[in-house]
C-alpha cells in the first residue's frame, strides 16, 4: 500500500520557521513507521533527521508524535495508519535540534535530580544483598523504563509548567524509593515532596496511556504522592 | 577542538562502562558514544548473564568453563574461558550491589535459569546458570552501570562518533571524532584508546542487531594495521522474529519453550537427544534451517513455530513480559495461546579485533600495541571460539571490560603522551569534503542492501567455497561503488545521510574479513558449517584465524589455540 507521509522539518540554523514536508512511500501493513522513515530517508531524502537504533522498543531513541499521540516509531505499525495520513513530529515542549531530534538534555536532568542509582550506607555483604520476591516485584514494573521521554511530552502540566520534574523522573525515584535495599528512602521521600516535584501531577493519565512499555506511570505518581503524606507527619504541603 | 584525556573509552555499553568505572577517579577519562549511552545495544539484551552461583542447584565453574569450551567446538582458548567462569559470581555479585533489579528465588537470592549449552555436570542436563531480570536483563545492567558513572562523574561526550583511530610509530596517539549536534571535526588527544564499540550484525539483512551494530571500531582498527581474528565465525540465533529478526530470547527456552515443524513435530529431539532445544545456538540454527531445507518449515516456508502456549500467561507476564510484547506488537500475537514464527537471525560475532585477556590489543607477532585496549563484542580474546553461548556476552563484558581498565590504569605508568602527526584530523575531513562535494552517485542504502543480500544467502548458516566466491565478488564490486556515493545532507545538524555513509564502508570491509576468513577454514566447526567440509578437522583446523589488512587485500594467517584441561573431544548435545 502507499502510505503518506507529512513530516515536521526544522534546522535551526538555516531555517526561519518549521514546515511540513509531504512523502509517499510504499509499505507492507506489517511495517513499522520506523520502516517507512528510514525509505523515505534512504530513497528519497537523505536532509530527514531523526534518532533511531534497536528497531524494537528498547533503546528509546525514536520517541516522537505520531499523529498527535506520542509514541515509538519502531512500535507503531503502518497496519494502524491504514488509509490515514501520517504526520510526524517532535515531542512537544522539547527543543528541537534538527527535526524529529529534540534536546533530551532537560529530561535527562531531571532524572538526575532524584539520583537514579541505588544508595546503601552499609558494607554490602559478600554474596548478594538478599531482597524478597515481593519486595523485587514492588520495582517489577517501573524497571521497564527505556527513557524515551514519550510520558514527559504527552504530560498537559509539563506545557503549563516547565519547571515540573515530569513523569519520567518520578518513575525513577519511585524506583529506588522502593527498592528494599535503598538506605535513602526517607531523603528521597524529602526530596520529592516540593511544589515542582511529585505534587504538580493532576491525573490526566496521557503518560500511562502513551508510555510503550505499559509502565502504569500516574499509579506509580500517586503511590508516591501517597508514601509522602504516610511517613513524613507533619509536613508542610 | 583539540580535547585532551588520559584515556578514550569509545562505547557506553556495558564493555565500555565496566570499564571506564575502573578506570575514571584514577585517570582523566572520558567517554564517547555515537548513540546516547542509554541508547547502546547492550540494553537489547534479554536473557541474563551466567554465572555458577548455585542459587536454585547445584553449579560449579568448572562445568561453566567446560560449557564454554565445547560451546565454543574447542577453539575458545580455555585459560580465557577459565578466567571467565572463575570471576563470573564476583563480577554478577557486584552488579547487584550496584542495584541491577535481578529476579529473586523463594530464599531472596538473585534467581537463575537454564540456557542454551549451559549444563551440569560436563554435558548432562541443563543448569540453571543465567541469572536474570525478567527479560530485560541487558537494559537494567545498562542503566544501573551508566547512572553509576554520572554518579562517579565520569566525562562522558555523547552522541560523538569516532570516525578514526590516530596512531603513530605504531602506537595510539588519539582519535578523529564527529560530533552529531553540530557536525564539527574534533581531536581527542591521549595516551590510551579502549574500543568498545560492539558488534556488526548490520553485515546481514536478517539480524537481531541495531542500527548502530555497524562495527565501527573494528574495521578502523583493521584499517589501522591491527590483526583480526576469527572472523567467519558469525553467530546465527535460533529465534529471531519471522521477517523481522527481532530476537526472541533464549530464556524462552529456557522457561521451558519448545520448537516445532510443521508437523507439530519437536525436532530437536532428532538433533540433540539430550538436551534438545536448549542446545549450543549453532546447532539449533542448523537443526531449523535443515528442517526448512528439508520441507518440513511451516506450509513449506521458511520458518519453524516456537511454541510457549504450555508456560502459562503468569510465568510469560513474570519472566518473558517483553517478548511475549514483541510478539502482540509486530504480529499480533499472544503467545500464550498461539504458535510464534520464527527463523534464525544475525545475532553477535565471536570475531573481532585480536585482544589478549587483560584486554591489549596485540599485533600480528602476539606483541602489545601501546596504548589501545580493546573490549566487549568488537574484541576477540578467542573467548568464545567458534560459538558463543547464550548469556556469556553480558558476562564477558563486565569481567574483560574491567580487566581492561586495571590493564590501561597499570600501564598508564608508563605510557606517554606521544605528539599527534601534523594534521590528524585531514583525512576525515577530506574525506567528508569529497562526499558532500560529489553531485551525484550512489546511494548508500542501495549498496547495504545488496551487501546484506548477498551475505546473507551466501554466508549464512551453510557456506561453501562457491558460494564464498560469490559473495567475496559482490563484496568486493560494491566495495568499488562505494567508492561512488553521494549524499543529500550536506548540512552540519544530525547528518546521519553522512554518517551512514562512512559506516557502510565498515560494513562492506568487515564482510570483506568475514568471507576470506571462512573461505581460509575448510571444515565444520561452531557457528562455520561448509557443506563442501562438513566435517570438523582437528589436525588442520584446530586454530585461531586471523586476518589483517594488506596493500594487497586482506591476508589471512593463524595462531594456536590454547588448552589446558579439556582436550578436543566430538560434540554432541
Ligand atoms: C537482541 C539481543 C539480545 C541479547 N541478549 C543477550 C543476553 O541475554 N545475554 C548475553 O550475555 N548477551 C546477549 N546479547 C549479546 C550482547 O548483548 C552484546 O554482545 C553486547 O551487549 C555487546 O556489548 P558491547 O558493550 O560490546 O557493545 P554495545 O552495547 O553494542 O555498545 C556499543 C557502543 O559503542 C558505541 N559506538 C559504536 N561505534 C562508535 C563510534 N564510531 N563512535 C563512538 N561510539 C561508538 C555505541 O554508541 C555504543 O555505546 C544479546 C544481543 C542482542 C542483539
Ligand atoms: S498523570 Fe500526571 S504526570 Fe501523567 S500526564 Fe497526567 S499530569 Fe502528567
Ligand atoms: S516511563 Fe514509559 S514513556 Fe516514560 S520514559 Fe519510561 S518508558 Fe518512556
Ligand atoms: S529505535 Fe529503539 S526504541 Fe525505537
Amino acid at each position: 500500500m502507499e502510505m503518506k507521509f507529512k513530516i515536521f522539518r526544522f534546522d535551526p540554523e538555516v531555517d526561519e520557521e518549521p514546515r511540513y514536508q509531504e512523502y509517499r512511500v510504499a509499505a507492507d501493513p506489517a511495517e513499522r513507521i520506523l520502516d517507512c522513515l528510514n525509505r523515505i530517508k534512504w530513497e528519497q531524502d537523505g536532509t530527514l533527521s531523526y534518532r533511531m537504533s534497536c528497531a524494537h522498543g528498547v533503546c528509546g531513541s525514536d520517541g516522537m508524535r505520531i499523529n498527535g499521540t506520542c509514541a515509538l516509531a519502531c512500535q507503531k505499525l503502518v497496519r494502524e495508519y491504514a488509509d490515514a495520513e501520517v504526520t510526524l513530529e517532535p515531542l512537544p515542549f522539547f527543543r528541537v535540534l534538527k527535526d524529529l531530534t529534540v534536546d533530551m538534555n532537560a529530561f535527562l536532568e531531571g532524572i538526575l535530580y532524584f539520583r537514579p542509582w541505588l544508595i546503601t550506607l552499609s558494607d554490602p555483604p559478600e554474596q548478594e544483598r538478599l531482597q524478597s520476591q515481593e519486595e523485587a516485584k514492588r520495582v517489577e514494573e517501573v524497571i521497564r523504563c527505556i527513557l524515551c521521554a514519550c510520558c514527559t511530552g504527552a504530560c498537559p502540566v509539563m506545557s503549563e509548567n516547565p519547571n515540573y520534574v515530569g513523569p519520567a523522573a518520578l518513575v525513577w525515584a519511585f524506583r529506588h524509593v522502593f527498592d528494599s535495599r535503598d538506605e535513602k528512602r526517607i531523603e528521597r521521600l524529602n526530596q520529592l515532596d516540593f511544589p515542582d516535584g511529585v505534587w504538580p501531577c493532576v491525573n490526566h493519565f496521557e503518560c500511562t496511556r502513551v508510555c510503550p512499555k505499559k509502565i502504569p506511570v500516574t499509579k506509580c505518581i500517586n503511590t508516591l504522592k501517597r508514601e509522602i503524606e504516610k511517613t513524613l507527619p507533619g509536613r508542610s504541603q | 577542538m583539540i580535547f585532551k584525556h588520559d584515556v578514550i573509552i569509545v562505547g557506553a555499553g556495558l564493555a565500555g562502562l565496566r570499564a571506564a568505572m575502573e578506570v575514571a577517579g584514577a585517570a582523566d577519562t572520558a567517554l564517547l558514544s555515537k548513540v546516547y549511552p542509554t541508547r547502546s545495544h547492550s540494553g537489547a539484551a534479554q536473557g541474563g548473564i551466567a554465572a555458577a552461583l548455585g542459587n536454585e542447584e547445584e553449579d560449579f565453574w568448572e562445568w561453566h568453563m567446560y560449557d564454554t569450551i565445547k560451546g565454543g567446538d574447542y577453539v575458545a582458548d580455555q585459560d580465557v574461558a577459565e578466567i571467565l567462569a572463575k570471576d563470573a559470581p564476583r563480577a554478577v555479585y557486584e552488579l547487584e550491589h550496584m542495584g541491577v533489579p535481578f529476579n529473586r528465588t523463594p530464599e531472596g537470592k538473585i534467581a537463575q535459569r537454564a540456557f542454551g549449552g549451559h549444563t551440569r555436570g560436563f554435558g548432562k542436563a541443563p543448569v540453571k546458570r543465567a541469572c536474570y531480570a525478567a527479560d530485560r536483563s541487558g537494559r537494567v545492567i545498562l542503566d544501573t552501570l551508566y547512572f553509576e558513572g554520572v554518579r562517579k562523574g565520569l566525562k562522558i561526550y555523547p552522541e560523538f562518533h569516532m570516525l578514526d583511530l590516530v596512531m603513530k610509530d605504531n602506537r595510539v596517539v588519539g582519535l578523529v571524532a564527529y560530533e552529531l549536534a553540530t557536525g564539527e571535526v574534533h581531536f581527542f588527544h591521549c595516551r590510551a584508546v579502549l574500543l568498545a564499540t560492539g558488534g556488526y550484525g548490520k553485515v546481514f539483512k536478517t539480524t537481531s542487531n541495531a542500527f548502530a551494530s555497524t562495527g565501527d571500531g573494528v574495521f578502523l582498527a583493521y584499517r589501522a594495521g591491527i590483526p583480526l581474528e576469527d572472523m567467519e565465525f558469525v553467530q546465527f540465533h535460533p529465534t529471531g522474529i519471522y521477517g523481522l529478526g527481532v530476537l526472541i530470547s533464549e530464556a524462552a527456552r529456557g522457561e521451558g519453550g519448545i520448537l516445532r515443524n510443521h508437523q507439530g513435530e519437536r525436532f530437536m529431539e532428532r538433533y540433540a537427544p539430550t538436551i534438545k532445544d536448549l542446545a549450543a545456538r549453532d546447532v539449533v540454527s542448523r537443526a531449523i534451517a535443515t528442517e526448512i531445507l528439508e520441507g518440513r518449515g511451516i506450509n513449506g516456508r521458511d520458518y519453524v513455530h516456537l511454541d510457549l502456549t504450555h508456560l502459562g500467561e503468569k510465568k510469560l507476564a513474570e519472566k518473558l513480559s517483553d517478548i511475549t510484547s514483541f510478539v502482540k506488537i509486530y504480529l499480533g500475537i499472544d503467545a500464550a495461546t498461539e504458535l510464534i514464527p520464527v527463523a534464525p537471525t544475525c545475532h553477535y560475532m565471536m570475531g573481532g579485533i585480536q585482544a589478549g585477556s587483560h584486554g591489549r590489543v596485540l599485533d600480528t607477532e602476539q606483541n602489545p600495541i601501546p596504548g589501545l585496549y580493546a573490549a566487549g563484542e568488537c574484541s576477540c580474546l578467542s573467548l568464545h571460539g567458534a560459538n558463543r553461548l547464550g548469556c556469556n556476552s553480558l558476562l564477558d563484558l563486565v569481567v574483560f571490560g574491567r580487566r581492561a581498565g586495571t590493564s590501561i590504569l597499570q600501564d598508564l605508568k608508563h605510557l606517554s603522551w606521544d605528539d599527534p602527526p601534523a594534521h590528524p584530523m585531514k583525512e576525515v575531513q577530506d574525506r567528508i569534503r569529497s562526499l558532500k562535494e560529489r553531485k551525484s552517485g550512489e546511494k548508500h542504502g542501495r549498496i547495504r542492501s545488496a551487501m546484506q543480500e548477498t551475505m546473507t544467502r551466501n554466508c549464512s548458516i551453510f557456506r561453501t567455497e562457491q558460494s564464498l566466491s560469490q559473495a567475496l565478488a559482490e563484496v568486493r564490486a560494491l566495495k568499488q561503488q562505494a567508492g561512488r556515493v553521494a549524499i543529500d545532507n550536506l548540512g552540519t545538524r544530525f547528518n546521519t545521510d553522512l554518517l551512514e555513509a562512512l559506516e557502510l564502508e565498515y560494513l562492506l570491509g568487515l564482510a570483506e574479513t568475514i568471507v576470506v576468513s571462512a573461505l581460509g577454514r575448510k571444515e565444520s566447526r561452531g557457528a562455520h558449517f561448509r557443506d563442501d567440509y562438513p566435517e570438523r578437522n582437528d589436525d588442520d583446523y584446530l586454530k585461531h584465524t586471523l586476518v589483517q589488512r594488506t596493500d594487497d587485500g586482506p591476508q589471512v594467517s593463524t595462531k594456536p589455540v590454547t588448552i589446558t584441561i579439556y582436550p578436543p573431544k566430538p560434540r554432541t548435545y
